[in-house]
């Protein structure tokens, strides 16, 4: 959006707009999706499409009764990104009521009675994904194997329907457990790590994403593309994914080296579950992540360590989404506490006292 | 005198609503609103409790020195609380162990003190009485709103278990709106209170944005009539 100023001085424009920063996460989330989508078929489309189309809806209800201009807030695509987002945190195969609430939970109640785009406390995919977990905890947690559209075992097009659409009696019959949570049961009934690792799917299949997940995060590679190019394009900084990362990796990695027996390595950590999406997608949020570098620092190595506390020694084999909410709390006090240095001041705000004798500070 | 028993009438369900205005009692609002049956059996005990407090405390309000008014307020209040408590442990014994907790807690809620304060140490007995029925009334009504609403949405079903309050009569409210409600987990939990609280409060606020535009329309017509016809 293009605001008049009334000052004039020697500004150079940039090219930067909500809309453009919305197209290129959107483009770089693109190869992953195109995955899962592929990797899940018919059923995760209609999900993916369920969920966005309830979020620009959503959003076009919420601008009227707020009396806002409706065609330049939902065309700037931030609605749709986070449909996107949230739809690629849901189990590929859960019925459209979940993409529906989930989108209204998200953008009702997490943007637009906040204030809409940029008033927002916590992250609103983020918030819905949280919402439904605690909700509907029997649909959230029903993952399915990945059977790529076009193989035999792929349901067709009317099949995929009524997965989504209509009664949801014929889903269980694939279920199958995320590495994270096979992990944890496992641990939870006493057997040895090495042991129950056995039956988990090779690194190499969890890097592509050829593992049951939810629908946009078992592709860490594909992920990991996409974060490399919005860093290429200055979107977002790489403080806060490698600070999350690093200390997912480097607590993941302590306690596997003092009892391999009990403590999931760092690959799996880093590699399985929504880590990789929420590193480079989620916690990189411009408006629920603090300011300063310093501040991002903080904030992704927060994140890491709460994510490697609720996987490890809480009830949910995933806790992405509430390390991400729960520092998304902590972003104000975070930006209060660490502001950057004003120019010609100090790190407490005073000003910088340049003495005659030429010594620089005081 | 009607008037002003008018106006009472309309700040106790509306315009001053305990809930909806003033904001106070929240604890026990959100903590019991699961169900629209709890909501009803709290708000009906703490409605005993302002009108008998009203009573007491607009009789006493002569000898009552300020110095130590807050004191015999809270007293006064938590004696007839005990009544409530111990009658309804007596007589609804079912709705006491789901309510337990909560009504030894009216003692805390605010709103009755507040009433006290501001309104029974300063006015005669029926008036104090009468406010303290219709506060205690659109407390009550806030809270089935609130409980009705929550109930709907989390388990789908509304009044279930008012037979435990109302006696076997009351069966035919018991309604299960939907069949086969897997439940939305989330509105039965306290966020789902401060959830659906907030949206009420939006709704009551923009009504009564609606209503007083209405009203200045109103004014203004008139005011264009007046000139011409004087």
């Amino acid at each position: 959006m293009s605001e008049e100023t009334s000052i004039f001085g020697p500004y150079t424009h940039a090219k930067s707009s909500i809309s453009r920063t919305m197209g290129l996460v959107m483009l770089s989330l693109l190869p992953a999706t195109l995955f899962g989508l592929y990797q899940f078929g018919w059923p995760a489309i209609f999900l993916f499409l369920t969920t966005i189309v309830a979020c620009v809806l959503a959003e076009a209800f919420s601008l009227r009764v707020a009396g806002k201009p409706i065609k330049p807030f939902v065309m700037d695509g931030s609605a749709i990104l986070t449909g996107w987002l949230l739809a690629m945190t849901l189990p590929p195969w859960a019925p459209w009521w979940i993409g529906l609430i989930g989108a209204l939970l998200a953008i009702i109640v997490a943007k637009q009675v906040f204030g809409g785009l940029g008033q927002n406390l916590f992250n609103p995919a983020m918030v819905a994904r949280v919402a439904l977990l605690i909700s509907f905890p029997l649909e959230m947690t029903l993952f399915n194997q990945p059977v790529p559209m076009f193989s035999a075992q792929a349901p067709g097009f009317l099949e995929s329907l009524a997965i989504t659409f209509g009664s949801s009696d014929a889903i269980d019959a694939v279920s199958s457990a995320t590495t994270l949570g096979h992990l944890k049961t496992e641990l939870g009934r006493g057997v040895a790590l090495p042991e129950a690792a056995t039956t988990t799917v090779s690194i190499w299949q969890q890097l592509w994403g050829q593992t049951s997940g939810s629908l946009g995060e078992t592709s860490a590679l594909l992920l990991l593309l996409g974060g490399l190019f919005l860093i290429y394009k200055k979107v977002i900084n790489w403080h806060i994914p490698v600070s999350m990362l690093g200390t997912l990796a480097l607590l993941a990695g302590l306690f596997h080296l003092i009892d391999p027996n009990s403590y999931v390595g760092p690959m799996t950590h880093l590699l399985s579950g929504a880590a990789i999406l929420c590193a480079f997608f989620i916690a990189t949020d411009l408006v629920t992540s603090p300011v300063s570098i310093r501040g991002q620092i903080l904030f992704g190595a927060g994140c890491g360590l709460l994510i490697y506390a609720i996987r490890t020694w809480a009830g949910y084999p995933e806790g992405v989404a509430f390390a991400v909410m729960l520092m998304n709390a902590c972003t104000p006090l975070i930006d209060h506490y660490l502001k950057p240095r004003i120019y010609g001041r100090d790190r407490k705000g005073q000003p910088l006292v340049y003495s005659n004798e030429g010594t620089d500070r005081k | 005198m009607s008037n002003e028993y008018r106006r009472i009438t309309k700040d106790g369900l509306w315009d001053n609503n305990i809930v909806f205005s003033q904001a106070l009692g929240l604890c026990p609002l959100l903590a019991v609103t699961g169900t629209a049956t709890n909501g009803l059996g709290m708000g009906l005990a703490t409605t005993v409790v302002m009108v008998a407090s009203g009573l007491l405390i607009s009789l006493l309000r002569g000898i009552i020195t300020p110095q130590v008014r807050i004191p015999v307020f809270v007293l006064i209040i938590a004696v007839l609380v005990t009544l409530v408590d111990m009658s309804m442990n007596a007589w609804v014994h079912d709705l006491h162990k789901v309510l337990g907790l909560f009504i030894p807690l009216i003692v805390t809620n605010c709103a009755i003190l507040g009433r006290a304060e501001s309104f029974a140490s300063r006015n005669t007995v029926m008036k104090s009485m009468y406010d303290g029925l219709m506060m205690g009334i659109g407390f009550t009504l806030a809270l089935v709103l609130l409980g009705a609403a929550r109930e709907i949405l989390g388990s789908g079903t509304l009044f279930s278990n008012a037979v435990q309050l109302l006696g076997s009569w009351a069966r035919f409210i018991e309604i299960t709106l939907i069949e086969d409600y897997k439940g939305f987990l989330l509105i039965i939990l306290p966020p789902g209170g401060f959830l659906v609280l907030g949206f009420i409060l939006a709704l009551k606020r923009l009504l009564d944005q609606k209503l007083a535009g209405r009203e200045q329309q109103a004014i203004d017509a008139s005011a264009k009539l007046q000139p011409e016809t004087s």
